[in-house]
């Protein structure tokens, strides 16, 4: 039977032999898996017990729960300050640091190393930074030259924005690596030409560097966005005490899914959010990738 | 090597596998599961070599998890048929296996309900239904308050505080600011997120007259007088001009106490352990002060021994007499002395000795007025409560209504689980 096909058909059956390893493979471990939740989003289950059916009462039940609702404010809110704010400062410094000869390795090992640390590891030192006095750093500075405490994490208003600030720092390194890759590859000439023609350095960076640019800048949006859509450590391990506190001031929808799932276990209700969720991610960066792809 | 020892090696082989596989097939082999803590692991090691030095046709397997870990694996090894014959559980997650029909209940011929209800302290009584006991506690948990003698001597303070009064006065003593008023030292943790919400329900509340459930714990009670009371107490530690403590001091309550850091320290008997091994901290413990006309109150709770549906047949007898040897005063006496963890009946926790040990003494006597609260969703009660004082503290909402927000949202997660 093989002997009769085509070439052309030949190489598809070998193309499949040797997809059908990894095929496999992410059909049990990605996709079965996907498939469940979402059958679990329309049950009841406490992980012990039988499943039973429960049709939309779960999505019913997220849409009433004003929780929910603060905690996909935050969601939002993790995304629209930490991308920008990334994105500019990971810029500035990668545009800078790419003209600077001196000690540029080390500048540049000095920014990536967060990114390799542990977020875990990373989360607790800020932790205790964060602390009232007598244990925190910035309260015992402020302290000593006499200015009153901040109450960074046990606070409703800064304590988002303190989580936030050592996720972003953490994601830096990643995204100036990635921005000095993207202004190495663009040609001489054209900085050569703009030179003959005399322009300043703020046209050129408006006309040439950032245009030509776009692709790595759709590249690290995409890829930041999801990042905090999807941030969990840093939130978990800075306020272990009271996760998402205080007063869900810093939850995320990870977070929440984790808490309902593995401290409360209800899982039928821990899978409708996990089904949101992705339905977000999916929007989302379907959505970048449009409006940016597109000028 | 010559031809007649390779056959007397083979020989020698061949008969310690028969034997082998004949004390296997005789043998009965049953699997205990419980968290990873280390004297827990140790303490478990020697009654198991104990109980099988009795018994000889049965070996126990002992595995332990993460505590981390230990609720979901156990959750979902049980319905899927495999691990434990007798399993470690904690009190309040009996429910749901009782509902999921995953334990079986004790026999009442070995454990007769009403002589276990004589011989353990009163609170292990949420185990029973009807004339059966669905499972046993080795060892319980009560509160004490932990004081830095160091710190009381340094506030000229002689004995530990008998009632709430002179608690606050106390640590009012042992509190101590810097010159910009910012607390250095607290003279009482406080944190509902740590023991203190126990603290606050089946102590305080009781303490200012209030009962804060009825009906069996499925009706939250304690938007009344008494919780209102109980409340302005509380949050009144650490707040006004003369706050004894802040909440987040040092980030845990426990790591203030453990620093030196803090006069005094509500927590459980579960906590002995760890402050034993703390270089150059001198504490002492007293019983849970009493209220002004001297109610006192305590909240106890307890990991319990059940035997899972998966034994059966001798696997099932052999599983019974291991709980029997569990919950023996000798098991219990054990357990005191290893892991630190109170007996749960009085012949072995009210003897002399162990009810006036100076560490021990405390956490035993509350146990005779202490109640265990039957929880429902414990940590989603827990955030309740935490968020009740921290809607106070950070956004200035009133006792009184903060308070009734918190009951009905307890209320609500009760009304959830009951109804199902």
């Amino acid at each position: 039977m093989y002997r009769n096909l085509t070439i052309k058909q030949k190489q598809i059956v070998w193309a499949w032999a040797f997809l059908a390893i990894p095929v496999l493979f992410y059909g049990v471990i990605r996709f079965y898996p996907t498939g469940n939740a979402i059958l679990i989003s329309f049950q009841n289950w406490n992980l012990l017990g039988t499943r039973s059916w429960a049709g939309f009462d779960n999505y019913v039940k997220l849409w009433n729960d004003p929780v929910f609702w603060k905690v996909f404010a935050n969601t939002f809110i993790y995304l629209l300050l930490g991308t920008p704010i990334s994105l500019v400062i990971s810029f500035v410094i990668a545009y800078h640091l790419d003209q600077l000869r001196f000690m540029h390795g080390f500048l540049r090992m000095l920014y990536f190393l967060p990114f390799m640390t542990s977020a875990v590891a990373m989360a607790w030192v800020w932790r205790w930074f964060y602390q009232p006095v007598p244990t925190g750093l910035f309260n015992n500075l402020l302290a000593s030259v006499g200015i009153g405490q901040i109450s960074f994490l046990n606070s409703t208003t800064n304590a988002l924005p303190a989580v936030l600030a050592p996720a972003v720092w953490a994601g830096l390194g990643f995204q100036i690596i990635i921005f000095m890759a993207g202004l190495r590859a663009i040609p001489k000439s054209y900085y050569e030409a703009a030179k003959i023609d005399g322009v300043g350095w703020w046209t050129v960076l408006w006309e040439i560097t950032l245009p030509l640019l776009k692709p790595t800048i759709v590249f690290i949006v995409v890829f930041s966005s999801i990042g905090f859509l999807r941030i969990f450590d840093h939130v978990f391990n800075m306020t272990t005490n009271n996760p998402g506190g205080p007063l869900n001031a810093t939850k995320p929808l990870v977070l929440m899914i984790y808490d309902t799932a593995f401290t409360g276990f209800d899982m039928g209700y821990a899978a409708a959010q996990t089904v949101v969720l992705f339905v977000v991610l999916l929007t989302v960066s379907l959505l970048q990738l449009r409006i940016l792809r597109d000028k | 090597m010559n031809i007649k020892a390779i056959r007397g090696i083979a020989l020698a082989s061949a008969t310690s596998f028969v034997t082998l596989m004949g004390s296997a097939a005789q043998a009965v082999e049953i699997e205990y599961w419980q968290y990873f803590f280390d004297a827990r692991v140790a303490a478990m090691e020697q009654l198991i070599e104990k109980f099988q030095a009795a018994n000889p046709d049965i070996t126990v397997k002992m595995t332990h998890f993460p505590y981390a870990d230990y609720r979901t694996k156990v959750a979902a090894a049980i319905p899927a048929g495999e691990g434990p014959d007798v399993v470690q559980l904690f009190y309040g997650w009996l429910n749901d296996y009782r509902e999921a029909q995953l334990i079986q209940p004790l026999p009442s011929d070995v454990f007769p309900a009403d002589r276990i209800e004589a011989e353990f302290f009163p609170m292990v009584g949420a185990m029973r239904d009807g004339d059966q006991y669905w499972a046993l506690p080795t060892a319980v948990r009560s509160l004490a308050l932990f004081y830095n003698e160091r710190l009381m001597a340094e506030a000229g303070i002689d004995s530990p505080p008998e009632t709430l009064d002179q608690m606050v006065e106390a640590a009012a003593k042992m509190t101590k600011r810097d010159s910009a008023g910012n607390i250095t030292q607290v003279g009482l943790t406080v944190g509902m997120t740590a023991q203190d919400h126990h603290w606050f329900r089946e102590g305080l509340i009781r303490q200012f007259g209030g009962d804060p459930y009825k009906d069996d714990y499925q009706t939250v009670n304690y938007d009344t007088d008494a919780g209102r009371a109980a409340l302005d107490f509380y949050t009144g530690l650490v707040t006004g001009d003369n706050a004894v403590s802040s909440i987040g001091f040092m980030d845990e309550p426990q790591a203030a106490f453990k620093a030196g850091r803090a006069g005094m320290h509500i927590d459980g008997s579960f906590r002995i352990g760890s402050l034993a091994d703390v270089r150059g901290l001198k504490w002492g413990v007293a019983e849970l002060p009493a209220s002004a006309d001297g109610v006192r109150a305590n909240y106890a709770s307890y990991w319990v021994n059940a035997i899972t549906s998966k034994a059966q047949g001798e696997k099932y007898d052999a599983a019974v007499k291991f709980m029997e040897y569990i919950v023996s005063d000798e098991a219990m006496q054990l357990w005191l002395d290893v892991v630190g963890e109170l007996p749960a009946k009085p012949s072995v926790g009210m003897t002399e000795a162990n009810a006036n040990d100076p560490v021990f003494g405390p956490f035993i006597r509350g146990l005779k007025y202490a109640r265990t609260t039957k929880f429902a969703d414990e940590s989603g009660q827990r955030q309740v409560l935490v968020d009740m004082v921290e809607r106070m503290t950070l956004q200035g909402m009133g006792a009184a209504e903060s308070l009734t927000v918190a009951a009905e949202a307890e209320q609500k997660i009760l009304d959830g689980y009951y109804k199902k």
